[in-house]
């Protein structure tokens, strides 16, 4: 009864918060409705023995992610309303549609998929515990390589940036 | 009824994705599409820790690293790009982005 409420309550914060995502007009509740998401789901990795992971979402997502949004939302300015005109006729309820079947088929293959298919790798069986030791002997051996390209990946998208956001117009001018 | 099983969490995934999605398709702030997206990727990563446990390995546990990775790079990224747009346009709706309109 316990684990089904350390499931059910989180769950429902989840859903709540992305319905604030989605629905809520002023972005600052949306960036608020999305830390909401996060830190719940921190709690439910937390339930499923995954606990570095939820510190890790912890401090990278609900601290680092969001802190950018935050910014970029004061930046950019958060009195501009939305315009709710839309551009492509009924595009609403057709979207509503599509997503009615898309629950319906993720939430039915979810249920129905009994997990017996085989492994590729030796599974350890017992209830493991995501401890920094474990993932971190798994990161730098198996994952290696990925690991390698990720960090690549990370440079490449901070020069990325760093070049976006440099105004070359304005630079020249006070030059 | 009140044994929490797999099953539970990967149908809150598939909710959480759809949401998500629903978001991506309705909105036109660039921003709150971007929001979106971090949600979807948030149900992906909880489906590999679901499995992690399931399957009693860690391998969910490191992919989701690199989500988290991918989803920061990618914010990164799209946050720049949309800061310099609205330089240009001013607005970070998506529906003045039509530059490229044939």
């Amino acid at each position: 009864m316990v684990e089904f409420l350390l499931f059910l309550v989180p769950a429902s914060l989840v859903l709540i918060g992305a319905l604030i995502v989605i629905f809520a007009q002023n972005p600052v509740h949306n960036a608020m409705g999305l830390v909401l998401t996060l830190i719940s789901l921190a709690i439910i990795y937390i339930t499923l023995n995954a606990t570095f992971v939820a510190m890790v979402q912890m401090l990278v997502y609900a601290g680092a992610v969001m802190t950018l949004f935050l910014f970029v939302i004061m930046m950019i300015g958060v009195d501009k309303k939305e315009q709710s005109k839309e551009s492509i006729k009924g595009q609403t309820l057709l979207v509503s549609g599509v997503l009615l079947v898309l629950i319906s088929l993720l939430t039915y293959v979810a249920i129905n998929s009994n997990f017996t298919w085989d492994l590729w790798f030796e599974a350890v069986q017992f209830d493991i515990e995501g401890t920094p030791q474990l993932i971190a002997g798994t990161l730098f051996t198996a994952w290696i390589l990925p690991f390698e390209i990720i960090s690549i990946l990370l440079i490449v998208a901070t020069t990325a940036a760093i070049a976006l956001a440099y105004d070359t117009k304005k630079r020249k001018q006070h030059v | 009824m009140f044994e929490v099983t797999t099953d539970w969490y990967l149908s809150l995934a598939a909710v959480l994705f759809s949401i998500g999605f629903f978001g991506m398709m309705i909105r036109r702030n660039a921003l709150i599409m971007f929001m979106c997206i971090e949600l979807m990727l948030n149900a992906v990563n909880l489906t590999f820790i679901a499995a992690s446990k399931h399957f009693g390995t860690i391998d969910g546990q490191v992919a989701v690293f690199f989500v988290l990775v991918v989803a920061a790079a990618e914010v990164v990224v799209g946050l720049a790009i949309i800061v310099s747009i609205f330089r240009k346009q001013s607005s970070a709706s998506v529906d003045v982005l039509n530059l490229s309109r044939g």
